[in-house]
């Protein structure tokens, strides 16, 4: 710990991501959690893996989805395997839910920082446990926060606003998928690393499903992108 | 990060009061977060600055306070709470949490407390007090409406203020309702906790959400 900052250090701690996802969206809806992510995996400017599963099922009660770093997110599955292994030992008849969950990933995510050594991602943590909903949010500096709806990187940004507008409670299942499936196109028009190949993960009571993946139309027929330079000739 | 919080002592109650805004850089994270902890019977604390470091030294504060009264077999008064922040705080001195504190409570006597805190322990008794970015905007009002003695007075003369529970919390609804017009981070919803001989109450108020 002598050379916090020093440069032989520096090849032991997480100094700028290589491989990174884009945002994640998450929302409650009438029967437990829906959550949304795209498939890529940049590699700075260059659309590099697009089959990259960003969210993961956790124990039984939780679903887990990050941006940032791909390798961090995977050592980070590690940690929780280990987390629900242990948890699973103990053979008690208790198993961890999202509350619980989110609050390990927050610690360890803080303590991270503290050494100066990040897991540089965002997660979103959501899950339902005896009927209680959890939709949760921890980033790289360990800052962590729990509401009806979450969203990581370019998501705040575009997404919080529509949801902001028109989440509401009891959303139904279906109402929930349109609802984030304008967010992600919103993504998919204005995030340049945002990838056109997205699924959709729920969890409720009785469990998660993640979907297959798939994409969603697209229009660019509108007027103002068909002559994008009528009225200033010669731009571009 | 989360941004202001205030603190009025009175005679025999306490008010500690914080906009519940989480924001970074220029977005709003969530409108729903409380800043407020109630470490013991009689102490709350309300915390502004980097949220992660803010839930860290509330869990330290909480975990100790659970080892005093296993020890001691009593709840910590709010002056020893008050040293124990203090000391946790200068424990981290050369890599400090970034959290600007205000102790609200009860003293022994059944007075009501306040205590100021910078980031790394300097803390000061108190009659009244703000803390984060609306500190700025709230504190000169707050010194026009409690008229605080001076501090260099001997023998040194109370700063509690001599207004009624209703009246500090109205002037705590007012400061707030004025640092959200001008402040970017402060707003959404005010989170008010009275302190007194009857135990604890929680308020909530709007404020501007823009």
């Amino acid at each position: 710990m002598n050379n916090l900052i020093g440069s032989d250090a520096d090849s032991q701690r997480t100094l700028y991501p290589y491989v990174t996802g884009t945002s994640v969206v998450g929302i409650k809806y009438k029967d437990g959690i829906l959550l949304a992510a795209d498939m890529g995996g940049s590699y700075g400017s260059t659309l590099r893996y697009k089959t990259v599963e960003r969210m993961k099922s956790v124990g039984k009660h939780s679903i887990i989805g990050a941006s940032g770093e791909i390798s961090d997110f995977q050592e980070i599955m590690r940690y929780l395997d280990e987390l629900i292994l242990y948890d699973n030992m103990w053979d008690d008849g208790n198993s961890f839910g999202p509350k619980e969950v989110h609050n390990y990933l927050t610690r360890v995510m803080y303590n991270r920082r503290n050494k100066f050594n990040p897991l540089w991602n965002s997660l979103v943590l959501g899950g339902v446990k005896n009927g209680q909903k959890y939709l949760g949010t921890v980033n790289m500096i360990g800052v962590h926060y729990e509401d009806n709806h979450v969203a990581t990187g370019f998501g705040n940004h575009l997404s919080r606003p529509i949801l902001r507008d028109e989440w509401h409670e009891n959303l139904t299942f279906e109402e929930g998928v349109k609802l984030l499936e304008k967010c992600m196109r919103v993504l998919l028009y204005r995030d340049r690393s945002a990838v056109n190949k997205l699924q959709i993960a729920k969890i409720t009571e009785e469990g998660v499903t993640i979907s297959q993946p798939y994409s969603l139309k697209t229009f660019w027929n509108f007027a103002a992108f068909q002559n994008p330079t009528v009225g200033a000739e010669g731009s571009w | 990060m989360c941004r202001t919080c205030v603190a009025i002592a009175g005679a025999d109650y306490c008010v500690i009061a914080a906009d519940t805004r989480m924001s970074t850089g220029y977005s709003i994270l969530t409108r729903d977060y409380s800043k407020i902890i109630q470490l013991a019977d009689k102490s709350v604390m309300a915390s502004s600055g980097f949220q992660a470091d803010v839930r860290a030294l509330q869990k330290v504060l909480a975990a100790r306070h659970l080892i005093y009264q296993h020890q001691h077999n009593k709840q910590m008064s709010c002056p020893a709470m008050a040293q124990l922040l203090s000391n946790t705080l200068y424990y981290k001195r050369f890599f400090p949490y970034y959290a600007f504190n205000v102790l609200g409570g009860l003293d022994s006597e059944g007075k009501g407390c306040v205590f100021t805190y910078d980031a790394v322990g300097s803390y000061e008794r108190v009659g009244y007090s703000a803390q984060g970015s609306g500190s700025t905007l709230i504190t000169p009002f707050l010194d026009n409406q409690l008229k605080s003695p001076s501090p260099l007075l001997l023998p040194a003369k109370d700063a509690v203020t001599p207004l009624s529970e209703s009246e500090a919390i109205d002037l705590v609804k007012t400061c707030f309702a004025s640092a959200t017009e001008r402040d970017i981070y402060t707003g959404d919803k005010l989170e008010i906790l009275v302190l007194n001989a009857s135990g604890i109450r929680r308020e909530y108020m709007e404020l501007r959400k823009d």
